[in-house]
């Protein structure tokens, strides 16, 4: 223990350097400035940015790329609470309560418990990395794909409540998720599929971004352009106020949602560190357990901000913990870790069980720059506040073209193709039809973000075992994870079940449609 | 670039002459071509595999020696084991401004699929920078010293002997079924999506056996190292890799394999680009940061460029081709 | 339209969609495959039959009139509300058409830069009635900042189409610097 604390104050040493101190900020804001943007996340930050540490030490390259990944995580909170689009998939669950707080005038709010929940979470998760880093990455190892599956399932279970009240629709929602997901490449027989119309297009299978800006970004505004219409031109994109005073008291509002932080923290970060992973499953468990475990479940979607800090706690938890398999065995627990991961390569280092041994500067100064960087990036982002609520403060008409305009760059960006670009259109009009009739859109999104990691995880465990289902519940870890899984799947279905059988069935089962 | 040519153009002129003497009719003498906007470097990968961070190393080489007077700008189509990336630098047939980054999916995909309509000998040759090399790993637990033990632990356990490789009829895959067939094994190969997770598969023995490229196996490898995971038993190259690692040369197996690491330009690329790309590249496998990866990540195989490098394509494509047939992928 | 026809409109395309996906599907092996687990086409077959099954139940629903919207009569846009929304959705695709062109003629398009100002002053001026200048002001702003943002910082360049000639000079004195 005091060996820990020695080692992290020579880290704070580095940390605290006048260069590296000045990386840390300038990473923090342009990282937030990236999040912020729809269709540019961390990993296009941390990609892009990569070329440019090659000027400074590694230390401060990589406490630039790192504090430019917490800086996007703060940032894609922003987009997903002003415009409602999601900028990148860990801030998903953000749109579901963020969005609704903005719209009801309470975006800043919504912004302010999206900035410390994220501090929250970074910072126990920061400190968690500290202590107890080589037993977790031990964990991590012994996770394969059976695990990885059971903590698939585990996360479309915390969901089950997400729909609308319309069962079919539900599944239908699911259901189309799920197989758009599948279009590309059957990774199992390394043949393409579902490439329709024969459109090499859709060879490098549908980003989930394309469908979470055409549903949120285009479908959004039609939606908007119509209200607009019926209140005679005075709708806004976002009603929003703020003052000191208000900031003030959201934060003192916030200290009553410590529990779900708590939660948030905690599981972002167990989740964030297995490999594969990443952090969008964290965050969209937090929120499905933050729903299960509330006294207003009914709440959740409409405005309840417990949605936001929950997932936003989470995917800052899980952003450090996907750092702990990158950090201690050299393997990337998200695409934005793998491009670090190139980097340390790059500059000479050697990734892996040996790091923490041979550089024990560098290891420990990016642990220290981890702490510092929290701390900056919650100061950056809540005085960008002010200035995010006055540009929606522009004539609806002057915003809703700048708006599609971001959203056409971003659906073009991940992959440089025109062609996901109509593709997006498509899914916003679409999309916006469907609203119309009440179909829930936002269980597509969730299939299509989780899918991916889904089915080659299945495939795999099946291929393993020749075959046997029952390969799920032999194993230490994936057994107990399929066992609540499967209750977690099944409760809502058992539950009127079970009341009728005790004759108290007349209430109205639950509102997990 | 307008200013700048307009004082370059005297320079050139008297240059010319000059050049005329010295070199005769060569090279030199050929129009100069020089990038006018950001030149797209396409990846035939996703972000973070192997060719990835290879393409954003060589980016970082050439903005730091300032080799490139524009951005080099790495472009990720991935899609279709590299179909993608192949029809879209088809579609960019004649174009000076577009070069990609090519694994050996550059032979096996358009062998695969034909409909793709890829003719890769149309592709314009730039620079091969590298090989990758392959060796056979196994967890370091398992008690396997040597290939003898390796071909008795596969054999005794028949079907259920996991090999953890990337995507099917990839590299990994053909190394697997050449091992299954030369040693009369039923090995069972599962797919994953990059050699990074096959590397840690192997390490927390969800798989029993990798043939991963050094680079993606050592983190969990150094010679010597007592925190080893995973340790390697025989490599793929002509030459031993690790001290007291053999060749499957050297184990009477005369079978080496490499993946290309080059660069390739588009079809019908004007000649004089070609030429620019060549010296460009050139200059940055001359580099000292560039030998320096070479030698960390266990890589081989000399610079090869133009008639020589399509050479090397038309050869290691009728390879592929066999290879495809014996595994069953094409008839 | 009422709401009661867009539902039935909808749910009989989703069906036909749903069927196309099963076909594609279909391609590949997706019955059980002996020793390996589900063939390569089988997950996004049978949750496709899923979908399917799905649309039939909502189309059940709409036959028995089930549920609120089923049995809505009122018409799908009220009225005046379908020019504004069609007009943007035009607009749009107008705008993505033009960027790259959508393959008659041989016309190559005129870019994001080209595409983006018409899109932006056709917005402002005719369905906001802005006046010229702060409609002139963001139809050169936002294109503006959108290449210095992405093509200058972000070295993510966007297509061109026939305007890329007018790009090469601002690239020249870019990369001078």
């Amino acid at each position: 223990m005091m060996e820990i604390i020695t080692l992290l104050g020579h880290g704070f040493v580095v940390a605290l350097q006048p260069l590296n101190l000045v990386l840390i900020i300038v990473g923090c804001a342009v990282g937030l400035f990236i999040g912020a943007m729809p269709g540019l996340g961390s990993v296009n930050g941390v990609a892009i940015l990569l070329p440019l540490t090659f000027l400074v030490p590694p230390d401060g390259a990589i406490i630039f790329l790192c504090a430019i990944y917490y800086g996007a995580m703060y940032g894609g909170a922003i987009s997903s609470i002003m415009l409602g689009i999601p900028g990148a998939s860990t801030a998903v669950a953000t749109t579901f309560d963020g969005r609704p707080l903005a719209k009801q005038g309470l975006a800043d709010k919504a912004l302010t418990a999206a900035a410390v929940a994220s501090f929250v979470g970074g910072s126990i998760s920061v400190v968690l990395f500290t202590f107890f880093a080589p037993p977790l990455a031990h964990v991590a190892l012994t996770f394969g794909s059976q695990e990885t599956f059971a903590l698939m399932l585990l996360a479309f279970a915390t969901f089950v409540g997400l729909g609308g009240d319309d069962i079919a629709k539900t599944i239908f929602s699911i259901c189309i998720g799920l197989v758009l997901a599948a279009v590309g490449l059957d990774i199992i027989t390394g043949r393409p599929r579902l490439i329709f119309g024969d459109i090499s297009g859709f060879m490098h299978g549908i980003n989930f971004l394309v469908l979470a800006i055409g549903i949120y970004g285009i479908g959004e505004m039609l939606w908007t352009v119509e209200e607009n219409a019926k209140a005679g031109g005075k709708s806004m994109l976002s009603e929003a106020v703020i003052t000191v005073d208000r900031i003030k008291n959201n934060v003192i509002e916030l200290i009553g949602t410590w529990k779900t932080m708590l939660m948030g923290s905690f599981l972002g970060y167990f989740v964030g560190i297995l490999p594969a992973a990443g952090a969008t499953p964290g965050s969209l468990m937090a929120y499905g357990f933050a729903k299960q475990m509330s006294k207003h479940p009914e709440t959740f979607g409409k405005g309840n901000v417990e949605g936001v800090v929950a997932p936003e706690a989470a995917n800052n938890a899980a952003s450090t913990g996907s750092m702990l398999p990158m950090m201690t065995l050299g393997i990337p627990g998200s695409p934005t870790t793998a491009i670090l991961l190139g980097g340390m390569v790059i500059w000479g280092l050697e990734p892996g069980p040996r790091l923490f041994t041979s550089n024990p500067d560098f290891v420990w100064g990016l642990i220290a720059s981890l702490y510092v960087a929290n701390v900056f990036a919650l100061i950056l982002n809540i005085l960008f506040i002010p200035a995010f609520i006055w540009v929606l403060k522009l004539p609806f008409t002057i915003l809703a073209p700048i708006i599609l305009t971001l959203c056409l760059v971003g659906g073009y960006a991940p992959t440089q193709d025109m062609h996901d670009v109509w593709l997006m259109l498509i899914f916003g009009l679409v999309g916006y039809l469907m609203r119309k009739l009440d179909y829930p859109v936002a269980p597509a999104v969730l299939a299509i973000v989780l899918g991916p990691l889904t089915e080659p995880a299945l495939r795999q465990s099946l291929l393993i075992s020749g075959g046997d289902p029952m390969t799920f519940f032999y194993r230490p870890y994936s057994g107990p994870i399929m066992v609540i899984a499967l209750i977690l799947l099944f409760l809502p279905a058992l539950f009127p079940l079970y009341r009728m059988v005790t004759g108290g069935g007349k209430k109205k089962a639950s509102d997990s449609a | 670039m307008l200013q700048r040519s307009g004082r370059m153009l005297g320079l050139a002129l008297g240059m010319t002459g000059a050049a005329a003497l010295v070199a005769g009719v060569s090279s030199a003498a050929m129009a100069e071509f020089k990038p006018q906007k950001p030149i797209e470097f396409v990846v035939m990968a996703g972000k973070g595999g192997g060719a990835d961070k290879a393409v954003r190393f060589l980016q970082s080489i050439m903005a730091k020696e300032n080799l490139a007077s524009v951005p080099v700008i790495p472009v990720n189509k991935g899609g279709g084991s590299g179909a993608e990336a192949l029809v879209y630098m088809k579609g960019k047939t004649g174009d000076d401004h577009t070069i990609m980054f090519t694994l050996n999916s550059f032979y096996t995909t358009p062998l695969r699929q034909p409909e793709l309509g890829i003719d890769i000998t149309t592709f314009t040759p730039v620079m091969r920078m590298a090989e990758d090399t392959f060796c056979l790993w196994v967890n370091q637990e398992s008690g396997i010293d040597n290939i003898d033990g390796f071909v008795k632990a596969a054999k005794a356990k028949g079907k259920d002997w996991i090999m953890a490789g990337t995507g099917k009829a990839s590299e990994d895959n053909l190394l697997t079924d050449y091992l299954n067939t030369a040693y009369g094994l039923e090995m069972k190969y599962v797919p994953y999506k990059g050699g990074g997770a096959v590397a840690k598969e192997l390490a927390g023995k969800n798989a029993d056996s990798t043939v991963n490229n050094p680079s993606e196996q050592e983190p969990f490898f150094k010679p010597g190292d007592a925190s080893n995971k995973t340790k390697p038993l025989a490599c793929f190259t002509p030459e031993p890799i690790y001290d007291g690692v053999p060749t499957f040369k050297e184990q009477g197996k005369d079978f080496v394999y490499f993946m290309q690491r080059s660069v390739v330009g588009a079809p019908g690329m004007s000649a004089e680009a070609a030429a620019y790309y060549q010296d460009l590249f050139t200059k940055v496998f001359n580099s000292k940061d560039w030998q320096a990866y070479r030698v960390k990540q266990k890589l081989q195989g000399d610079a090869l460029s133009s008639d020589a490098l399509m050479a090397y394509w038309k050869k290691e494509n009728e390879v592929h081709r066999g290879m495809l047939k014996e595994m069953g992928e094409i008839k | 339209m009422t709401v009661r026809t867009a539902e039935l409109l909808m749910g009989l395309a989703m069906a036909v969609l749903s069927g196309y996906f099963m076909w594609k599907s279909a391609e590949l092996p997706i019955m059980w495959v002996q020793g390996v687990g589900p063939g390569g086409g089988a997950w996004p077959f049978w949750l496709s039959l899923v979908m399917l099954l799905s649309t039939l139940w909502i189309l059940f629903n709409w036959a028995f009139r089930i549920g609120a919207i089923a049995n809505n009569e009122e018409p799908l846009f009220e009225a005046g509300m379908f020019t504004p929304v069609a007009l943007v959705a035009l607009a749009l695709t107008g705008c993505i058409a033009l960027i790259e062109g959508i393959g008659i003629g041989g016309f190559k398009g005129i870019g994001f830069y080209g595409a983006l100002p018409l899109f932006i002053i056709f917005y402002l001026k005719v369905i906001g009635s802005h006046t010229w200048v702060s409609t002139l002001t963001t139809a050169i702003v936002v294109p503006v900042l959108t290449f210095v943002f992405f093509e200058v910082l972000l070295q993510i360049s966007l297509p061109k189409g026939m305007t890329e000639p007018l790009f090469l000079p601002i690239y020249a004195f870019i990369y001078s610097l």
